[in-house]
């Protein structure tokens, strides 16, 4: 076949897989059509199939918890046909390979004429990442998967739902607004299309806002500016999968066969390579760099270049050129970077009480082996409840999921994000499990907590200011409710005195979910909020005593899974 | 430099000086200080006048919550008494929060369907149904089963999306300036199907408190001054019938419920053009609760909403 062919299909084989890439993104919210059995919310979609294949993040995980989450093992789909094949992965399916392969496609001045050539050749500092992905999994062995936020399929499905998705959204509702109040003659029917066709194909139904979007958004957009530099800086020098499948490419046998005798120099191949991984005929191939583009052997006039399964043994570099010294010190970076960043266990003595932590999820700890701050969990929140973390879980949880209920509150029928969840960092638990309700369940079960209300009295109406309001407890969605009223004497401005019911909480009955801190009408710093105290997950984070000696929680569903 | 080319110079900064100076004073001249924009005024008064010939308030009774509607409305001289041909109507069933029917935190889904094919039959050009949810709309109006019932009787469902709300002056005591779902500002005639329920604030939810669902904004306010807003609010609706469902009544843990315990099968509506009158009526019902006890219905009588108590000559009672 000719090798310029293969460069089209590997262009179709982009397209394709970053259009199915965002529309299993865009597929990651709650939606009518996913309640399926009985009242059950059931996503139809495996939205999480990319991060699912990633070699990077199983082997991650795998290490952190000595086991692999649910369909994890997947990643065998991509990781073994990289052994024979190569970095595949990188020209043919990343999708944020595809974005910095488009990025990087655009000219600029320090990318023309010889620059541009010179760019594309092999640098010393591509093993960046082989240093960076030593560390990545050491910090993993001794328990830590933080650094997996920077897998580039983790890192854009991040960036695409906190920043980028959110973003047209709110271009695409001042259009719809705009038009909807505009006296031209159909405009408000154009805006009630244009609103439905936006809302069924790109936008959830809600404005979704999220915390630390600016900083979310700045990596982004460096990562993608960078391209204009050198093209596909990111998967060069940085991406710890791309590094991965360096690593694992070491003895795969489809290699690019150069005829130094039919080369003239041109350096035509180098002009589109992707990887700068020398095509060029007198310097050896770096097997480790390439991702199979096709581009060098396409661009080649005199068809000296062609990749083959085998051929005479060409002049090529088959695996990465690390030196030990550097790698020695990664991996002592590695292990010697958590207890810092764990601040000699900080979050353990002293934690935030904001580290409100979504139904489902692992003890902190446990959680902090799986998470990988894909923001899996925050897209699809029908409340808009998940946020990714800045000091709420220290330096080590930057950005992995933390609920504001201010924002958003954790609906009782709800259990998407442990659906969505790749890793189990949130298990996949089920409604039942979640609401302590199973019909046939004789003994009452526990529900899951995430923490639990209180009052500032300070700032509540019944108790402040002697003002009826009780909306917190008009939304308490436990049933009995969890917060109980009292009638009490407050002493007004002129010092008599009125008798108003003023809330209180059932520590037992409050799950935290946070309905109340979001329905409080005491805007700014609400009157009543949720801090993870009393969180099912944790044996330390409690208050009442009497946990243990109730009914035991039921503990089929961790199994079963 | 020749000459023509520094007159030809000259007369671009002079230009440029020129329409810079003019630019600078008029948007000099614009600059005010920022008032928020006004609420539009909506005049609406679409209660439906009392016939003395007909019944001022109706009851059904039975399994089916289709035939409870039919009967329910018959009783009141049909449904052409409150719906002419060619009008617009919205249907406003209580979807405020993410529940299935069974737990009888929204209105019953045959319930508002029935309304809607009734309204249809009356020729209505549209029938709009939507409500202003607490919980996530798009969740509750799937979950609740209204949406594909309304959907399924030929009503336009409209999810209480931002760009719909218009900033409106209610003229009320209590109520001024608030965000209104642009449905109720525009249709000819408004139907409260509403829940009975229990609440702790108010004693019960009905149809004066479905009303809640009318607004945006930061409604949570309201509940300092519960009474006063569900006058203020009725008052601004106007509407031309009000039904109230209890075929299941929740009467423990409301509004919100979450257990089937907290619910009670009444299969049982009431309505009526008199808003005070339903839910007057509709709390001793479903809930023994005398109305004098809810000050929003003393406070409705006051205003000349309609009327606490209902003569039983003017009372029609059905079982079907």
């Amino acid at each position: 076949m000719r090798q310029s062919v293969l460069r089209r299909f590997r262009l179709a084989s982009q397209l394709v897989f970053f259009a199915l890439f965002v529309l299993l993104l865009v597929r990651t919210e709650f939606n009518t059509s996913a309640r399926s059995a009985g009242d059950a919310l059931q996503l139809p979609h495996p939205v999480s199939l990319f991060i699912e294949v990633d070699p990077l993040v199983a082997l991650g995980s795998a290490l952190a918890t000595g086991s692999l989450y649910r369909r994890l093992a997947w990643c065998l789909v991509i990781l073994v046909p990289t052994f024979a094949l190569g970095r595949f992965v990188c020209g043919w399916i990343c999708p944020l390979g595809t974005l910095n392969h488009f990025f990087g496609s655009w000219t600029s001045e320090k990318k023309r004429g010889a620059r541009l050539l010179a760019s594309n050749r092999y640098q010393r500092w591509q093993t960046v990442k082989y240093y960076l992905l030593a560390v990545t999994l050491v910090l993993a062995v001794f328990g830590s998967v933080t650094l997996l936020l920077l897998d580039p399929i983790s890192l854009l499905v991040r960036s695409l739902a906190i920043v980028v998705l959110p973003g047209i959204h709110a271009l695409s509702a001042s259009v719809t607004a705009t038009l909807y109040n505009s006296s031209i003659p159909g405009a408000r029917l154009t805006a009630d299309v244009f609103q439905f066709a936006a809302a069924h194909t790109l936008l959830g139904f809600r404005q979704p806002h999220f915390q630390q979007v600016a900083v979310i958004g700045l990596v982004f957009g460096a990562l993608l500016a960078l391209n204009l530099r050198v093209t596909r800086f990111w998967c060069r020098a940085i991406c710890p999968l791309g590094a991965l499948l360096g690593v694992a490419s070491r003895w795969s046998v489809l290699r690019l066969q150069k005829n130094d005798a039919a080369c003239d120099n041109c350096n035509r191949c180098l002009l589109h390579c992707q990887g700068g991984d020398d095509p060029v005929p007198g310097a050896p191939w770096r097997k480790a760099e390439c991702h199979l583009c096709f581009n060098c052997a396409g661009d080649c006039p005199q068809h000296a270049l062609r990749f083959a399964f085998a051929g005479p043994p060409a002049k090529a570099v088959d695996g990465p050129e690390l030196q030990r010294r550097k790698l020695i010190g990664s991996l002592a970076l590695g292990a010697g970077l958590l207890p810092v960043v764990r601040g000699a266990g900080l979050l353990a003595t002293n934690p935030d009480p904001r580290l409100v932590r979504p139904p489902g999820s692992l003890a902190e700890p446990k959680f902090l082996e799986r998470c990988i701050r894909c923001g899996e969990c925050m897209k699809v929140c029908p409340t808009n409840a998940l946020h990714p973390s800045f000091t709420e879980a220290g330096l080590e949880g930057l950005w992995s999921p933390v609920l504001v209920a201010r924002i958003g509150y954790c609906e009782p029928g709800c259990t998407l994000c442990g659906q969505v969840c790749p890793t189990g960092a949130i298990w996949e638990i089920s409604v039942e499990e979640k609401t302590g309700k199973k019909p046939g369940n004789a003994e009452p079960v526990d529900p899951v907590k995430i923490g639990t209300a209180f009052y500032d009295r300070g700032r509540c109406l019944p108790w402040a200011m002697g003002t009826e309001c009780l909306v917190c407890e008009e939304w308490c969605p436990v049933s009995p409710k969890a917060i109980y009223l009292v009638p009490g004497d407050v002493v007004d401005a002129k010092g008599g005195t009125r008798r108003v019911r003023q809330p209180y909480i059932d520590l037992k009955r409050c799950t935290g979910c946070g309905a109340c801190e979001y329905a409080c009408p005491v805007h700014d710093r609400p009157a009543v909020y949720v801090t993870s105290i009393g969180e099912t997950r944790s044996k330390a984070n409690q208050i009442l005593l009497e946990r243990g000696q109730r009914p035991k929680r039921a503990s089929r569903a961790r199994s079963a899974l | 430099m020749d000459r023509r080319l520094f007159l030809q110079s000259l007369a671009r900064a002079g230009a440029l000086g020129a329409g810079s100076v003019g630019l600078g004073a008029w948007l000099r001249g614009r600059s005010e200080r920022p008032v928020e924009a006004g609420a539009v005024a909506v005049k609406r008064r679409q209660f439906i006048a009392d016939n003395p010939g007909l019944p001022l308030l109706a009851t059904a009774r039975g399994e089916s919550p289709r035939a409870l509607v039919r009967a329910a409305v018959e009783s009141l001289g049909g449904i052409s008494r409150f719906v002419q041909r060619g009008e617009v109507v919205v249907v406003k069933p209580n979807i405020g929060w993410d529940r299935s029917p069974d737990l009888a935190a929204t209105t019953n889904p045959d319930v508002v369907a029935e309304v809607v094919r009734l309204c249809r039959e009356a020729g209505a050009s549209q029938v709009i149904v939507t409500d202003v949810s607490c919980n996530d709309a798009r969740a509750s109006f799937d979950r609740s089963g209204i949406a594909a019932a309304a959907t399924a009787a030929g009503a336009s469902v409209v999810l209480p999306e931002p760009h719909r709300f218009r900033m409106v002056n209610l003229r009320g005591e209590i109520l001024t300036e608030w965000p209104v779902l642009d449905a109720f500002t525009t249709a000819d005639k408004v139907i409260n199907v509403a829940i009975a329920k229990h609440h702790s604030l108010t004693g019960v939810t009905l149809g004066m408190k479905n009303w809640y669902g009318v607004i945006g904004g930061q409604r949570n306010r309201l509940h300092q001054r519960i009474h006063e807003s569900l006058v203020d609010l009725t008052a601004f609706v106007t509407p031309a019938l009000t039904i109230i469902d209890g075929y299941r009544v929740l009467r423990r843990n409301g509004p919100t419920g979450g257990s089937l315990g907290d619910v009670e099968e009444r299969k049982t509506l009431v309505a009526s053009p008199d808003p005070v009158a339903a839910d007057a009526y509709a709390a001793r019902l479903f809930f023994d609760l005398a109305p004098p006890q809810l000050p929003f219905l003393r406070l409705g009588e006051a205003r000349g909403l309609g009327h606490i108590e209902v003569d039983a000559s003017r009372l029609a009672e059905r079982t079907v």
